[in-house]
């Protein structure tokens, strides 16, 4: 083995207490660490699941009030080959009266593809049923469905506002989260919307998700419209969250900055403690031979042997408490409280700056070895 | 047989502003493979001699040649290396590491070349154990020994490199009389058998007048130089 490794390891074994008190502090450093990161970043993504996760990132509709718009094909092959559009939901909307027997409710009936079914989610939120398929066929959401006492496979009128009616057939009751939704909205397909509320081939908007939901902006602004065309982004409406988040990010930041520079400053102090311990050691080393560089080495290895088992040991610790954690702070139905991702970027980051730390706070005894001089230590016995 | 070791015109003046003249132009030979002993008041110089001599400490003044080479004009590195292959040091008190056994104590000067401990290294090592009388102990913490145990791990290490000269400052100050005659008994015989030039510097005549060569220094002059007839 290397000799001023095997020496490092020594000092290290020789002086367990110490050796285990740094290891200790370095660990809680990491753990903290990666327990605030992931839990806040676990915060940040659950809210805004909930805020965005099932609503479009950016709608595009016509300037003018309820105008319905036709797609060009350059729009179309435009979005269709952005990487950075997860569903592109094109939506011919329209409002009308649900009919049965004597009662009547006023809906929201939207007609929408697989991409605006997706979009919304519906697939995983289905309560009965099916998703619409062929002509006519709707899904209601759950509290309309309640009202007008609408079971499956039932047939329901449903008239628009111009007063024309038409048949359609529930095939489907979906739980979309929202009660005002639940209450108004139902969805058939494309062609069904269309023909019934005479739009021929128009839509009334077009609703896209992003992959990166914080550069909706960027890419809203990069989308290809005609002029007749406006296009906005959930960033804007949501401006307070945005901020919010922004503050927790910050504060996330300077916990775990805080808390490394304890973690540094520890560290630091121990080791320079060590050497002050191992002078004498490294005096008659120096005596016998051994090279200013080997010397240096001796601490630089130690640095590196307490961080990366601390930062081992942190990780563990960590994910320890992260688990405790999703284990005891659950809902009422058993999920966790706060979803949290094992980010294995962010863990690796945080164990990386850990031994970083270690490294750079062996700098200095490094240096102080290198520069011992033997004769002192030999002449002072 | 030559020379293995010259000082020419060797002064050491300690301090700035009161300036202490320890060595004054000192002038030695030592023949190679000789046994020698240096004696002299305490704050003659003795000390500051042999740690000049084993480059520890730089002259003020003048020329140690070492093995055929002038030691003024070597870097860091070499003087490491040459401390390393040429010259092995024991001391009064025996500067082991406590955190190593005897063995591995003993083998610390070979391993800090990095390289690695073959069969026949740790057979030297065991020999050199050997030699000291230490096998039983050789798994032994440093710190687990008596002091003549000690001081002979730190012969058996000065000599592990197998150098050329063995710079020894007192090695027997700390121990009972008894003891330095073995310590005396055993580092003569690595003398002989190794052909191994000692400087030893001690105040106790006794070990002085078994040696080869007496020196007396005094305010820093070699003031009596006796050379036994072989
Ligand atoms: N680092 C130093 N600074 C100043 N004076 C020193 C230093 N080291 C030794 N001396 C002085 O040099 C003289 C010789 O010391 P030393 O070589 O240790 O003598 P010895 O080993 O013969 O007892 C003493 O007077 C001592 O006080
Ligand atoms: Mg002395």
């Amino acid at each position: 083995m290397n000799f001023p490794f095997s020496v490092a390891k020594r000092f290290l074994t020789h002086n367990k207490g110490q050796s285990l008190l740094i290891i200790l502090g370095i660990a809680i450093g990491v753990s903290v660490q990666i327990f605030i990161g992931l839990l806040i970043s676990g915060l940040q993504d659950d809210l805004i699941n909930t805020t965005v996760g099932s609503a479009p990132h950016i709608t595009i509709s016509s300037i003018e009030q309820n105008q319905t718009f036709d797609l060009t094909s350059s729009m179309m092959n435009s979005y269709t080959s952005n990487e950075e559009l997860k569903y592109v939901a094109l939506l011919a909307d329209g409002s009308g009266f649900m009919l049965k027997d004597d009662e009547n409710a006023s809906i929201l009936l939207r007609g929408g593809g697989q991409d605006a079914f997706d979009l919304y989610q519906l697939p995983s939120r289905l309560v009965e049923g099916k998703l619409p398929v062929t002509l006519n066929e709707i899904v209601v959401g759950s509290v309309l469905a309640d009202n007008l006492n609408l079971t499956m496979n039932e047939s329901v009128d449903i008239q628009s506002v111009s007063n024309s009616t038409q048949t359609f057939k529930v095939v489907g009751i979906v739980d979309l989260g929202v009660a005002s939704l639940n209450e108004r909205w139902a969805f058939t397909t494309l062609q069904s919307a269309q023909d019934f509320f005479n739009y021929e081939d128009a839509l009334t908007s077009i609703e896209f998700q992003v992959n990166d939901v914080f550069l909706a902006d960027e890419i809203a602004s990069s989308l290809l419209l005609t002029s007749d065309l406006k296009i906005s982004n959930w960033k804007e409406s949501n401006a307070q969250l945005l901020s919010g988040l922004n503050g927790q990010s910050v504060s996330s930041i300077m916990i775990q900055v805080f808390v490394l520079v304890a973690v540094i400053l520890g560290i630091t102090s121990v080791l320079a403690i060590t050497v002050l311990q191992k002078s004498r050691q490294i005096g008659i080393l120096k005596a016998m031979g051994i090279q200013d560089s080997q010397a240096s080495l001796i601490f630089l290895f130690q640095g590196l042997l307490l961080g990366v088992i601390g930062s081992l040991l942190g990780i563990g610790l960590g994910i320890g408490l992260i688990l405790a954690f999703t284990t005891f702070a659950t809902n009422p139905d058993g999920s966790a409280l706060i979803p949290i991702q094992y980010d294995l970027r962010f863990i690796s980051f945080s164990a990386l700056i850990a031994i970083g730390s270690a490294l750079l706070a062996s700098l200095v005894p490094a240096r102080k070895s290198s520069q011992l001089s033997p004769i002192e230590v030999i002449r002072n016995g | 047989m030559g020379n293995i070791l010259q000082l020419a015109n060797v002064s050491k003046v300690y301090g700035t502003k009161i300036k202490t003249q320890v060595l004054n132009e000192f002038n030695l030979e030592i023949e190679e493979g000789s046994f020698n002993s240096i004696i002299g008041q305490s704050g003659s110089g003795k000390s500051t001699l042999l740690n000049i001599i084993g480059t520890l400490d730089v002259p003020t003044q003048g020329e140690v040649i070492i093995n055929g080479i002038s030691t003024q004009k070597l870097t860091k590195k070499q003087l490491a290396t040459l401390r390393n292959q040429t010259l092995g040091f024991i001391f009064q008190f025996h500067y082991l590491l406590p955190e190593f056994t005897v063995l591995e104590n003993i083998l610390m000067p070979y391993r800090m070349q990095n390289k690695k401990v073959t069969p026949e290294v740790m057979e030297r090592a065991l020999h050199l154990i050997d030699v000291v009388g230490l096998s039983k102990v050789k798994n032994n913490l440093a710190t687990n020994l008596s002091g003549g145990q000690q001081q002979r791990t730190a012969i058996a290490r000065a000599l592990m490199n197998q150098p050329k000269i063995i710079l020894a400052d007192e090695p027997t100050g700390n121990l009972d009389s008894d003891t330095t005659d073995q310590i005396y008994d055993l580092m003569r015989s690595i003398n002989q058998s190794m052909n191994t030039t000692f400087l030893i510097i001690t105040h106790d005549q006794s070990v002085a007048e078994r040696t080869d060569r007496i020196i007396e220094i005094k305010d820093g002059k070699i003031i009596l130089d006796v050379q036994k007839k072989p």
